[in-house]
């Protein structure tokens, strides 16, 4: 006996992230979702972005890890709220976990909302959080491969931060492939080269974070 | 392995229809996307360690593939994107729209006819 359901796999979660989209509206809060490898400063691009636009832009962040909260204590040392999910485990947020995030930030103190996945570039594409808009960083580091290797993550970003950008001098790195591989594959993508570490390229960054701000 | 998170809701989703028919769960089909693609062995081996010691276990599942679909700008064509030759196969130009991934999608269940059971 044979059952067709053509039933979506992750419509549970699917259906936690339309949830986190009324509450993100009801609230009037911009929410982006940042993904990356480990170690591309998804951490310290969201720690210098909270000091500049401190007084501009208040902004609160989700943090996800598989362990420890060293993440949230760096982002509320440069002054923002943050919430901490250690997944245990799990390599990606679910919109479930995020869920009960957002109903422990101050929100109604907020403009903008970061969640910062757990460090990936493959499986957090695959879930929806509610979120507005995707941010991928990559960094010189990492290699000019990258975007032809995780298709699936650069395809769904909204800006692609190219991060570390002061290395690109000392190291092989391809940043004409990088570009050409990402028009491949997105051809909307805002792509941006910052290094959240001296500074370079953060003010186009700035620009494009307050151009999402919700009016109130 | 976000496998493991796929496996488990489909897990659930045939307990649950299992339950309400009262039948044995015998062969399941997913569907998947390229951009959310699974990998093949990590999604059976995630599946089986699931379902040990549920109605499930033991049961098939087969994974199908679908490709992503790929519009040329150019010439209008629509064709199978390929990561390795990322062009319009007729005009051979580069410039074109991705169309809609596939989504995962848990397609069908088979069961065990009432009257196998115990049968032999």
């Amino acid at each position: 006996m044979k059952v067709n359901l053509n039933t979506r796999i992750l419509s549970k979660n699917e259906q936690a992230a339309e949830q986190n989209r009324t509450f993100l509206a009801e609230h009037k809060l911009a929410c982006l979702n940042l993904i990356s490898s480990p170690g591309s400063g998804k951490t310290t691009i969201l720690a210098r972005t909270i000091t500049d636009l401190k007084g501009k832009f208040r902004i609160g962040v989700i943090e996800g890890d598989i362990k420890t909260d060293y993440d949230a204590q760096r982002i509320r040392a440069a002054g923002a709220a943050a919430i901490q999910i250690e997944t245990e485990g799990a390599c990606h947020l679910s919109a479930p976990q995020v869920n009960w995030a957002l109903n422990k930030l101050p929100v109604n103190d907020l403009d903008l909302v970061f969640i910062e996945n757990v460090g990936n570039l493959v499986c957090p594409s695959a879930f929806d959080l509610g979120e507005g808009g995707r941010v991928v960083v990559l960094s010189i580091p990492e290699g000019d491969d990258k975007p032809a290797k995780y298709p699936g993550t650069f395809a769904n970003a909204d800006v692609i931060l190219i991060n570390k950008i002061d290395l690109i001098q000392y190291l092989k790195f391809n940043l004409d492939r990088v570009l050409s591989d990402i028009a491949v594959l997105n051809s909307k993508a805002r792509i941006i080269q910052i290094s959240a570490a001296t500074g370079q390229g953060m003010q186009t960054w700035y620009d494009w974070l307050l151009e999402q701000q919700k009016p109130r | 392995m976000h496998e493991t998170a796929v496996a488990q809701s489909v897990l659930d989703t045939i307990i649950e229809q299992a339950d309400k028919l009262n039948a044995k769960p015998v062969r399941a089909i997913i569907s998947c996307g390229q951009f959310n693609a699974l990998n093949d062995e990590v999604m059976q081996f995630a599946f089986q360690a699931a379902a040990e010691g549920t109605v499930c276990h033991a049961m098939e599942l087969i994974i199908k593939h679908i490709p992503l679909q790929a519009k040329c700008i150019n010439c209008d064509r629509l064709f199978e994107f390929d990561i390795y030759a990322p062009g319009c196969p007729e005009c051979k130009s580069e410039h074109f729209a991705f169309q809609a991934d596939a989504p995962l999608l848990l397609e069908e269940i088979e069961f065990e006819n009432p009257n196998d059971k115990g049968g032999l």
